[in-house]
């Protein structure tokens, strides 16, 4: 885990005093909300349906138990005893009240947290992996090249202003589990002839216009990753669209420039911006890399894992995943309960998780963009103990990757944007598939649910997607089929006219049926949809 | 019938203009009529309200109801959490917003 230095620190309490300032002096009318508005939201705080929101960031998702504690304490004594886990591996709060948004930074504060930079229209919390330094394919631990990244954006005098706001993710396996070519920059860490490098995918993105990032370069050598990012982001804040917000995201450019062009440009750009000097000594990069270092595995512990119970061994098929030491294993926290809130936990759930990991996965968290948890190193012999811990706190959900592990934004239940109520949708789904059996016959199922055109919920990723729509006054819902944010990124297709909310439940499920259907041996529903075509599931779900 | 809501500065709460004050129940919104501009203007500039906005509603025998979902949903709270909004024993309270 990094910890702060005397600047970060700095940095960070500065800015709580700043906006403390900035609160008091529009509580006395000494500002409107027109001129206090981007402050605001430059500290995370949004004004949503209900009350003000802040939007808390976790660097690349990754945090330890005395942070993930704090988050509790801010749901405890500032919300309403709940907080909801993001797609962008962050943490919102609900029921924030303007007078206390100074002293929330401020208990953040205290264990390196802030809410900086998660809105405006500049370089957003970066993210990553989730199974980041634990997983047996990656090539490399990719959070210190994120956090590299975390500290060259903050604040950046360049890119606080940029045209749009910014997403970037970095990873380090061929599997792709951060939707890494949906974002603004996707950046793949890849060896070549023993050497570190890195992969370059620009202008990928979800919202109004989907588009899966193109290559845009192969291999630059790690010694020019910050000079390179650089030289992306110049480009685009030179000749990014100011002048309609609908075409303003670096997509849109790379879109009508043309990838070649837009690479070409970033090496014109790069040339100068590498004579600039900007990318760390060595000695830096080390400093930062030594706060990734592997825990202190033990060598030798048990490899297996005793089976005889048998809803703990579902969950362990289910929930656990595959480690690269020896003797460990990566265990993912679900949180969609059948009928449960996608992404949401209670105070008393989140201090379950802290206390978790303090004691069985040297005191690390992951935050997934998928809303949910992952404690990324248990020994395996500490599973079962684990399981049970999370089966009394109601955390036990054996359904990771299943239909039920339905990615859902907010909505209109909470977001000032939304055109449509995301969460019923999800728990309506949720519950017609309840059956456990049900579930996992259908196997890997990736539904993601949007209440407006923003994709929050990533609906254009998802193998089946919703989209909430205002269709005359009423909540309406488009299907779409054939996403993926993995490494095969691909934008689901739409599949005509739109439903209403019990509509949509029953139009998914005429779509599964056609699966189980014309499914071959183990296909996912995924390889079925791509091998069989659009056609016979439109023809089941239309007639 | 026209509305005024906003949210108040401090608590960032829902609240409905009556005709004399604010307050966090909808079924005490007073029709403005062509007056909103004028009220949601001295409002905004007391600090009174913030984000002020004037929307259509219609009048039941329950008291005005928003034209729009969105509105209807700020009025109650979220229809996934019945236990926090200003509603909360009313198990059927969500019906109202749909």
């Amino acid at each position: 885990m990094y910890k702060y230095d005397q600047y970060d620190q700095a940095i960070v309490d500065a800015r709580v005093d700043e906006f403390r300032d900035q609160v008091r002096r529009r509580m006395a009318g000494e500002m409107t909300e027109d001129q206090f508005k981007p402050l605001r939201l430059m500290n995370g705080l949004y004004l949503q349906l209900h009350a003000y929101m802040l939007r808390v960031a976790i660097p690349y998702g990754t945090l330890d138990s005395r942070q993930m504690r704090m988050l509790a304490h801010i749901a405890r004594k500032y919300d309403r005893d709940y907080g909801h886990f993001t797609t962008r591996q962050n943490i919102q709060y609900n029921w924030i009240k303007l007078e206390d948004a100074g002293d929330i930074l401020a208990d953040l504060a205290t264990v390196e947290m802030h809410a900086i930079q998660t809105s405006g229209n500049c370089i957003r919390n970066i993210s990553s992996d989730q199974y980041a330094g634990a997983a047996a394919d990656e090539i490399t631990d990719p959070r210190p090249w994120a956090e590299l990244l975390r500290q060259w954006s903050t604040f950046h005098p360049e890119f606080s202003y940029l045209p749009r706001k910014f997403k970037i993710a970095v990873i380090a396996a061929d599997e792709d589990r951060a939707a890494m070519r949906l974002h603004d920059i996707g950046i793949q860490l890849v060896e070549r002839d023993g050497k570190l490098g890195a992969a370059f995918y620009v202008g990928g993105g979800m919202g109004r216009t989907p588009m899966v990032a193109p290559l845009i370069k192969d291999f630059v050598p790690i010694e020019d990753f910050l000079s390179y990012s650089e030289a992306c982001l110049r480009v685009y804040n030179r000749y990014g669209r100011r002048d309609n917000i609908y075409k303003a995201r670096i997509k849109i450019l790379i879109h009508e420039l043309g990838a070649e062009k837009y690479a070409a440009e970033v090496e014109q750009e790069f040339a100068h911006v590498k004579s600039l000097g900007i990318d760390p000594p060595a000695a830096e990069l080390e400093r930062i890399a030594a706060f990734f270092a592997p825990p202190a595995f033990e060598a030798g512990i048990a490899d297996s894992v005793d089976r005889n119970d048998p809803d703990f061994a579902v969950w362990l098929d289910q929930n656990v995943k595959a480690h690269k030491q020896p003797g460990y294993a990566i265990v993912n926290i679900s949180l969609k309960k059948t009928g449960d809130i996608p992404g949401d936990a209670s105070s008393a759930q989140i201090d379950v998780m802290a206390d978790i990991a303090k004691d069985y996965s040297f005191d690390e968290l992951r935050v997934t963009h998928a809303q949910n948890i992952v404690l990324p190193h248990v020994a395996k012999r500490d599973l079962y103990a684990v399981w049970q811990k999370l089966v009394e706190a109601d955390l036990a959900a054996a359904n990771l990757d299943l239909i039920s592990d339905i990615i859902a934004c907010p909505g209109l239940d909470y977001c000032s944007l939304a055109n449509a109520r995301s969460i019923p949708v999800a728990q309506k789904i949720a519950k017609r598939f309840a059956d456990p059996v049900r579930q996992r016959d259908l196997g890997e199922l990736k539904l993601k649910i949007s209440g407006c055109i923003n994709a929050c919920g990533h609906h254009h990723a998802g193998h089946i997607g919703i989209l909430g729509v205002d269709k005359k006054g009423t909540e309406n819902y488009q299907l779409s089929l054939g996403g993926s944010g993995a490494e095969d990124t691909s934008i689901g297709k739409i599949t005509g006219p739109g439903f209403d909310e019990d509509g949509i439940v029953d139009a998914v499920e005429r779509v599964t049926d056609k699966f189980i259907q014309l499914r071959e041996g183990d296909e996912r529903f995924l390889d079925t949809y791509r091998r069989v075509g659009f056609d016979p599931f439109k023809e089941a779900i239309y007639g | 019938m026209k509305l005024l809501t906003g949210n108040d500065l401090a608590s960032g709460a829902v609240t409905w203009w009556t005709g004399s004050g604010w307050s966090l129940h909808v079924e005490e919104a007073a029709d403005v009529g062509d007056q909103g501009d004028s009220i949601l203007a001295t409002e905004e500039a007391a600090r009174r309200v913030n984000a002020p906005y004037i929307i259509d509603a219609v009048s039941t025998p329950q008291g005005p109801r928003p034209a729009h979902i969105k509105d209807r949903v700020r009025a109650l709270g979220p229809t996934v959490r019945l236990d926090l909004t200003l509603k909360p024993a009313d198990p059927a309270a969500g019906n109202w917003v749909i």
